[in-house]
């Protein structure tokens, strides 16, 4: 480094110092750093035992190096829950993606929020099960075909996609409520804002925090990483809307009152 | 003069970075890195160019850019940061 200019961005210490197994344009490297860059900013580190959970992110343990305890596919809200009830002084998140809490987990991730438990929840929403090949999941657009439905989704055969922020704001126990991007720098800025508040009603004792955060899997998607940000734009975002959706520490004119109005 | 440093290792291609640098100095290699990648590079005499907004490394899925910003003159009284 020279004298005359100064360090603005590197990797986080948290963030483990090796290559990756993601696939190029993966969208889950941006939410590990986000989620790296806090736990080093809000002084986390040493306190935080992270739920994995399974599909691509599966790993998580290798790549951010905090304690970690791996659930079984969609049960990491049940085991978050224990681990937080029994150490109730550690910081508990888990990291979820779109097949695992919205499919085979929505029965733990419903009640675990329903119940208002002091965990914080990462949930990466690109709408398929990236890790075993791209088969549907309850987020996939209607239209997106997929290896399970190759003619495209069908509202009448499948159901329409499951907006999950919307379900967990109209429970009783959250506190705080968002769905976040990561297709452009604007919003991956965003992004870190939203999951920092989601962090901070856990710390500050509040209650349950959720963000779910729109994200890529040009693999699944049989797209370049470019394309799969602008699907994310043109597609994703108009089905399910960025915002704010519940935020306990807002009066009603603050930041929950935004509901639905972010743009692309 | 700002710059940043590309992690040819880490790299793995996808090109997102060359999509939001405001000055467009970011482009691909012609040459494949040791994972089989052409990575993402400043050609050479471009990185003057650079403005050190750290888009690129906001972007990057691989975290594979450190981004260096020149010091500002610092003004009489001025608080860091
Ligand atoms: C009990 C159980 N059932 C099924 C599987 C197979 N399986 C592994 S990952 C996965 C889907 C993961 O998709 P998602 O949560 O969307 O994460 P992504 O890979 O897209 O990041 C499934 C069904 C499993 N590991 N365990
Ligand atoms: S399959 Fe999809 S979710 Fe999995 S690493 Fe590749 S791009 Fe990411
Ligand atoms: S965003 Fe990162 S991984 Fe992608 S081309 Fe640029 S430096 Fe390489």
């Amino acid at each position: 480094m020279y004298q005359d200019e100064e360090l603005v961005f590197s990797c986080p210490q948290v963030v483990a110092d090796r290559p990756t197994h993601y696939c190029p344009g993966c969208h889950h490297g941006v939410a590990h750093r986000l989620v790296g860059e806090l736990l080093e900013e809000m002084g986390l580190v040493e306190k935080t035992i992270m739920v994995t959970a399974i599909g691509c992110s599966v790993f998580l343990y290798n790549y951010l190096l905090v304690d970690a305890v791996e659930a079984p596919h969609g049960r990491a809200p049940a085991v978050a829950t224990g681990v937080k009830r029994a150490k109730p002084d550690k910081f508990v998140f888990t990291y979820q993606g779109d097949g695992d809490l919205a499919s085979i987990g929505m029965a733990e991730i419903m009640h675990c929020a329903n119940r208002g438990e002091r965990v914080s929840v990462v949930f990466v929403n690109n709408t398929v099960y990236g890790m075993t090949g791209g088969q549907m999941a309850p987020t996939t657009l209607i239209g997106q075909k997929t290896t399970t439905c190759p003619g495209g989704r069908c509202a009448e055969r499948e159901g329409m996609p499951i907006k999950m922020a919307e379900i967990i704001a109209s429970l009783g126990g959250s506190a705080y409520v968002a769905r976040t991007a990561l297709n452009n720098v604007k919003n991956i800025n965003k992004t870190k804002k939203c999951l920092r508040k989601a962090f901070e009603v856990q710390t500050s004792g509040l209650g349950f925090g959720f963000v779910e955060v729109l994200s890529a899997c040009p693999t699944n998607w049989k797209m370049s990483a470019i394309k799969a940000n602008e699907r994310i734009a043109n597609e994703m975002i108009p089905y399910f809307p960025l915002g704010v959706f519940k935020d306990a520490t807002a009066d009603v004119t603050g930041e929950a009152a935004g509901k639905g109005e972010e743009g692309k | 003069m700002s710059r940043i440093e590309i992690r040819e290792d880490r790299c793995k291609g996808c090109l997102l970075c060359t999509t939001v640098c405001p000055k467009e100095i970011i482009k691909q290699a012609d040459r494949f890195n040791q994972h089989g990648y052409k990575p993402a590079e400043v050609p050479a005499g471009d990185m003057k160019k650079c403005t050190g907004c750290a888009s690129c490394a906001t972007i990057c899925p691989d975290v594979a850019i450190t981004v260096y910003k020149t010091k500002k003159k610092a003004k009489k009284g001025a608080s860091h940061g």
